[in-house]
């Protein structure tokens, strides 16, 4: 298991509502059910995808979470979750309105493209940078909107999004990220966990 | 037809009363069964037929001598799979293959009930073959399914008996007939009337079959079966069983000439007055409609886990139409899985080797079983 997936699961309760968007294979969905006993479903757009996670019985609707979250009626799930799929899409704040619309609360994950290895790799080669996260070349990337943790914390607080956990992920250790170490965090971290609410 | 005798019938005595209001009752309807209803009585699939299907659903049909007509789906080892589920299905009141229906005989006047059998509906296919469920002792089913007028029959199912079925498949279908559907029915009615030998509907009585009539309805529909690619990749414009075009009117063309042999098959097997009855029944299917313009009524008492499923070819069910049940179902929180299968085949693909399609029912039918 994932550490990423650990962490999203310490965020939830249990006996919740969850829509996991952008489910991929049904991975985190099979962990949290067996494990936070949760009534969950999900939004995945590769048909293969889809076809794993029916085929293991877990509720999957076949959509694009960027058009398909509307048919989802206001703060009817407990908790939405977007992991490492924010910056794929072609209007991430229409996609976290929506978040925020449909569930309570959310838990989005962002790979950093502040962390020190993107920098560097920007600083030195000169090219896009290709790292564990980030392993797509510039041309063939799905991630068109890449963001660093100081940016999306930056979004959310100039939103009025309430940021109730924000949790910096590097190498398997989880820290929290506060105001007083924003930089820090964000040049030290792969991955941003932020547990966010309207 | 031969082998009659190998059709097993129930004698409804319940009166039903149909939408057109009147009421019939110690109808038949004919069935067949695969497989073993286990003791706890839980292992029990109802799969509901399309337009011109039947209940012999797999293995050889005693009638046709043809496999049966979800071959591909159903029997040992397959995705609905006989070693594990006992398979119910049964003819749809309306058809020709033993159930009440337009070419059964009127016992007070001992002629062919023809034009004179009533108008029915979806809702009455399914409220007619609610009673299999009494007379097998199944308290509840732990699935329904169908494909085309069968994922039709799913829906209203579920609609009508909200805590019958632990699973429902409704596939290539919709909640609602599109102006496009109807349409192509009508030219298939029409067509059927247009030919001389229908004789209003009274054909039978007098030695006669609207063999052409059926046939051409036929063809015409087996076209909206089909995708255009599907079709090009198979036919093109491949000649038939000849060097160059003939300058005539014979089948010149592949594709003609496999047309007028699937009109031709049909009505050796299919009776015109249940064509024109059941594709009624679908013209009249608007579950929308019932519950008022909003379809999310229609399963609002429903604990029932759905999968919806769709194929990227089939234009006549698009994935557009079967998306608008997932809509309904999401919008009151039910338990909805959609997913929209890759296959140039068109509407067809649910009948035919699709292997994703195939995998994908096994699978969720096997594990939403195991989770009971």
């Amino acid at each position: 298991m994932k550490q990423e997936f650990k962490i999203i699961a310490n965020l939830i309760e249990k006996n919740t509502r969850i829509l996991d968007v952008g489910c991929g294979d049904g991975t985190l969905m099979e962990f949290l059910k067996s494990d936070k006993k949760v009534d969950i479903r999900g939004i995945e757009i590769s048909k293969n995808n889809v076809q794993k996670c029916i085929g293991k019985g877990l509720t999957v609707i076949e959509g694009d979470a960027e058009k398909d979250l509307i048919q989802f009626p206001n703060q009817s799930f407990d908790f939405l979750i977007l992991s490492q799929t924010l910056q794929a899409f072609l209007n991430p704040e229409t996609v976290i309105n929506e978040l925020l619309r449909v569930g309570k609360k959310a838990i989005v994950t962002i790979p950093n493209f502040g962390y020190w290895k993107v920098r560097l790799h920007l600083l030195t080669k000169g090219t896009m940078p290709i790292t564990k996260n980030l392993p797509d070349e510039w041309h063939n990337t799905p991630n068109i909107h890449m963001c660093s943790i100081k940016d999306f914390f930056n979004f959310c607080n100039n939103r009025k999004i309430r940021l109730d956990k924000s949790l910096a992920l590097h190498n398997e250790k989880t820290s929290l990220i506060k105001n007083s170490n924003l930089d820090i965090k964000n040049l030290s971290a792969e991955l941003g966990i932020f547990l966010i609410e309207k | 037809m031969n082998n009659i005798n190998d059709i097993k019938r129930i004698i409804v005595d319940k009166p039903l009363k149909l939408d057109c209001g009147k009421i019939i009752n110690n109808f038949p309807i004919a069935y067949e069964t695969y497989g073993v209803l286990n003791k706890k009585k839980d292992n029990s699939i109802l799969i509901f037929h399309a337009l011109t299907g039947d209940q012999f659903v797999s293995g050889i049909n005693p009638i046709t001598k043809k496999d049966g007509w979800w071959s591909y789906a159903v029997g040992p080892n397959k995705a609905i799979d006989t070693n594990k589920y006992f398979v119910i299905c049964a003819n749809v009141i309306g058809s020709c293959m033993g159930s009440y229906g337009p070419s059964n005989v009127d016992p007070s006047t001992n002629k062919i009930l023809g034009t004179s059998f009533p108008v029915i509906t979806i809702n009455d296919m399914v409220n007619a073959q609610y009673n299999l469920l009494n007379f097998f002792k199944i308290d509840k089913l732990f699935c329904v399914v169908g494909g085309s007028m069968g994922g039709m029959q799913v829906l209203q199912f579920i609609s009508n008996f909200p805590n019958k079925a632990k699973i429902a498949i409704p596939i290539a279908c919709t909640a609602s007939h599109s102006a496009q559907n109807i349409a192509f029915n009508e030219l298939g009615r029409q067509s059927i009337m247009a030919d001389a030998n229908w004789v209003n509907g009274n054909y039978s009585n007098e030695n006669l079959s609207p063999n052409k009539g059926l046939s051409v309805a036929r063809m015409a529909a087996h076209i909206t079966y089909l995708s255009k690619n599907g079709l090009q990749e198979k036919f093109g414009r491949k000649l038939q069983e000849r060097d160059d075009l003939k300058f005539g009117f014979d089948a010149d063309f592949q594709i003609e000439s496999y047309l007028r042999y699937q009109g031709s098959v049909f009505v050796d097997r299919f009776d015109a007055n249940s064509y024109l009855y059941i594709t009624r029944a679908m013209d009249y299917f608007d579950l929308v409609k019932q519950y008022d313009g909003n379809l999310s009524k229609a399963f609002v008492k429903t604990r029932t886990k759905f999968l919806v499923i769709s194929f990227t070819s089939d234009w006549l069910y698009p994935t557009s139409e079967n998306k608008e049940i997932v809509i309904a179902l999401n919008a009151i929180g039910a338990n909805v899985g959609f997913v929209e299968i890759e296959s140039d085949k068109g509407h067809d693909s649910f009948l035919l080797n699709v292997p994703k399609f195939l995998d994908t029912l096994k699978d969720y039918i096997n594990t939403s079983y195991l989770k009971n």
